[in-house]
């Protein structure tokens, strides 16, 4: 087993796999946390669907597969997408959960269409592309995590530079406002970080399942502390850690996709932190329950014996 | 005569078509404790709001001691209502309160010692020392109220709106935010509160303003308080009222 382990870590294969698929973990475990506490999970979701299109249109114009290209795509479908939401919710009678359902089909739809036309025309380089549904984790390359670090470094930074500001706009969006924020600008911003979080993600994951590296780290990590600063840490070591254990899982057992197996170890590290997370875990709240019930039925044993030898002194 | 805190002339909001404030127009001079009160949906979080600028405005100008409010911003002081936030937030009360002096930090600067101190020092004014560390969503009711008053007084602002700050609070809380308001006004403060219970109106503030869409009725509170113009501003609601009414 840890022969293994040290086998794979020293591939230098792997060792792209690895590190591409930790930095995904930890850039959307770090974003997941805000979008989460504004309430926004669905979002996640939202915006990894509208994405393909833009990605499909990019790679269309262009015919290359390039990072940099992708965000553009994905950032511009994105802010349609988002501009979508905010327009069936204002104008119709429809909630933001209906409206970004609506708005989440219709973009992927869209995307499907286009990817199939990609499939079936004459672009040369399209291999991979395909793979944009689920991810391939092995198509990662020493180029591909490199634009990745980057991209990461400058997400953290601005992530760290801004807490003070995100963090009252994830609590208190119109005490912000009432400072002389721009809560608007913080809010596109936190946009632009989910759509880096889930183009960052879609070569290894896949439009379908990226959200969840969003959203499930960042749900975990609430149940292991009660301070933002702390949690935002903790989502990132957990989305890590579960891209980290899902490209070991996938070298171990031949025909094991990555990007899943990283989304199911986000999901174990999840349960275990519903189960055991100090004060919400549902274990610790059962055992504090049965502490307390036996403590208490302590004392009323001592309370009655205490009348009764009164009683019987009188 | 005092200076003008709040000068608001022509205050209109809509929420989607629909007007909830209508030519709102009045003034507030410095060091009083004014109350916005009238019936649901009379636009009294609006009025707040729109002269905040968190939601547009229609149309209407609101000064703040002279000049336009967003030039003001360091002299007005908030209190949203307490639902408007999600309590189980992963923060305790010292860092709510820390976040009243965000306005004055500026982007990228965090809270240092002086702010933290400065923040116990206001927690400790509504009697919240020894909750500093407490996660906001163990805080009661009154609790969480008061931490967002606290948060409100390290803004360190001249002028304060406070919407409905004492509804959902047990009788010390409210009591101690009275006091609490009563000590800003000595200081020379403005505070600008929105309030639903009648039968405190008399007692609590120097001035009210009668709100329903449009302004019904605005000056000192003896002389606004009066039999004609609740029936104006509450329509056929007063019969409740008057059953509510202790004083009559």
């Amino acid at each position: 087993m840890i022969q293994h382990i040290v086998a794979v870590v020293a591939d230098p294969n792997t060792q792209w796999i690895l590190a591409g698929c930790m930095l995904l973990g930890l850039c959307s475990g770090v974003v997941g946390c805000f979008s989460y506490l504004r309430k926004q999970s669905l979002m996640g979701d939202t915006l990894a669907h509208a994405a393909l299109p833009g990605i499909c249109i990019a790679f269309m114009l262009t015919g290359t597969k390039s990072l940099l290209l992708f965000l553009i795509g994905a950032g511009i479908s994105g802010v349609i997408a988002t501009f979508g939401i905010g327009w069936i919710t204002r104008y119709s009678r429809l909630k933001s959960d209906a409206a970004m359902g609506i708005v989440l089909s219709s973009f992927f739809g869209l995307g499907i269409v286009l990817l199939t036309q990609i499939q079936h025309s004459s672009y040369g380089n399209q291999s991979g592309l395909d793979k944009f549904l689920f991810g391939q984790a092995a198509s990662m390359i020493g180029a591909d995590v490199y634009t990745m670090m980057i991209v990461c470094a400058l997400l953290l930074t601005v992530c760290t530079l801004l807490f003070k500001e995100l963090k009252l706009f994830a609590f208190d969006a119109g005490f912000a406002r009432g400072l002389g924020y721009p809560t608007a600008l913080l809010d596109q911003l936190l946009m632009l970080f989910i759509v880096i979080a889930v183009v960052v993600g879609i070569q290894a994951v896949g439009v379908v399942l990226v959200a969840a590296l969003l959203i499930t780290p960042a749900v975990s990590a609430r149940y292991w502390t009660d301070r933002l600063g702390v949690m935002v840490v903790l989502a990132g070591l957990f989305g890590a850690l579960s891209g980290a254990l899902g490209t070991l899982l996938s070298s171990m057992v031949q025909n094991l996709p990555t990007g899943p197996l990283s989304v199911l170890s986000a999901t174990a590290l999840f349960g275990i932190s519903v189960l055991c997370g100090p004060r919400r875990g549902v274990l610790t709240q059962a055992i504090r329950t049965a502490r307390l019930r036996r403590s208490e039925r302590a004392r009323l044993r001592e309370l009655s014996a205490g009348t009764m030898r009164k009683e019987a002194a009188s | 005569m005092n200076r003008m805190a709040l000068e608001i002339t022509g205050l209109s909001a809509a929420y989607q078509r629909k007007p909830v404030l209508s030519n709102a127009t009045f003034g507030v001079e410095e060091g009083q404790l004014v109350g916005i009160v009238g019936p649901n949906g009379a636009g009294k979080s609006t009025l707040i709001k729109a002269a905040l600028g968190l939601i547009p405005s229609l149309s209407g100008e609101v000064r703040v001691y002279g000049k336009p409010y967003k030039q003001q911003r360091r002299l007005i002081g908030y209190v949203p209502q307490r639902e408007s936030v999600d309590w189980d937030f992963p923060t305790h009360a010292l860092d709510v309160v820390m976040m009243g002096t965000y306005g004055r930090l500026g982007w990228f600067r965090r809270p240092g010692f002086k702010e933290k101190q400065f923040a116990m020092e206001c927690l400790a004014k509504v009697g919240m020392a020894d909750y500093a560390e407490r996660q906001i969503s163990q805080l009661s009711g009154g609790q969480q109220q008061r931490v967002f008053l606290a948060r409100a007084l390290a803004q360190d602002a001249q002028l304060y709106f406070m919407d409905e700050p004492f509804v959902g609070v047990d009788a010390a809380t409210e009591k101690a935010i009275i006091e609490l308001l009563q000590e800003l006004k000595r200081q020379g403060k403005t505070v600008i509160v929105v309030h639903h219970d009648l039968s405190t109106v008399e007692e609590y503030f120097d001035s009210l303003l009668l709100l329903n869409i449009e302004v019904q009725a605005f000056g000192r509170t003896e002389e606004v308080f009066t039999r004609d113009n609740l029936q104006q501003t509450y329509g056929g609601k007063l019969a409740f009222l008057e059953r509510e009414r202790v004083s009559g």
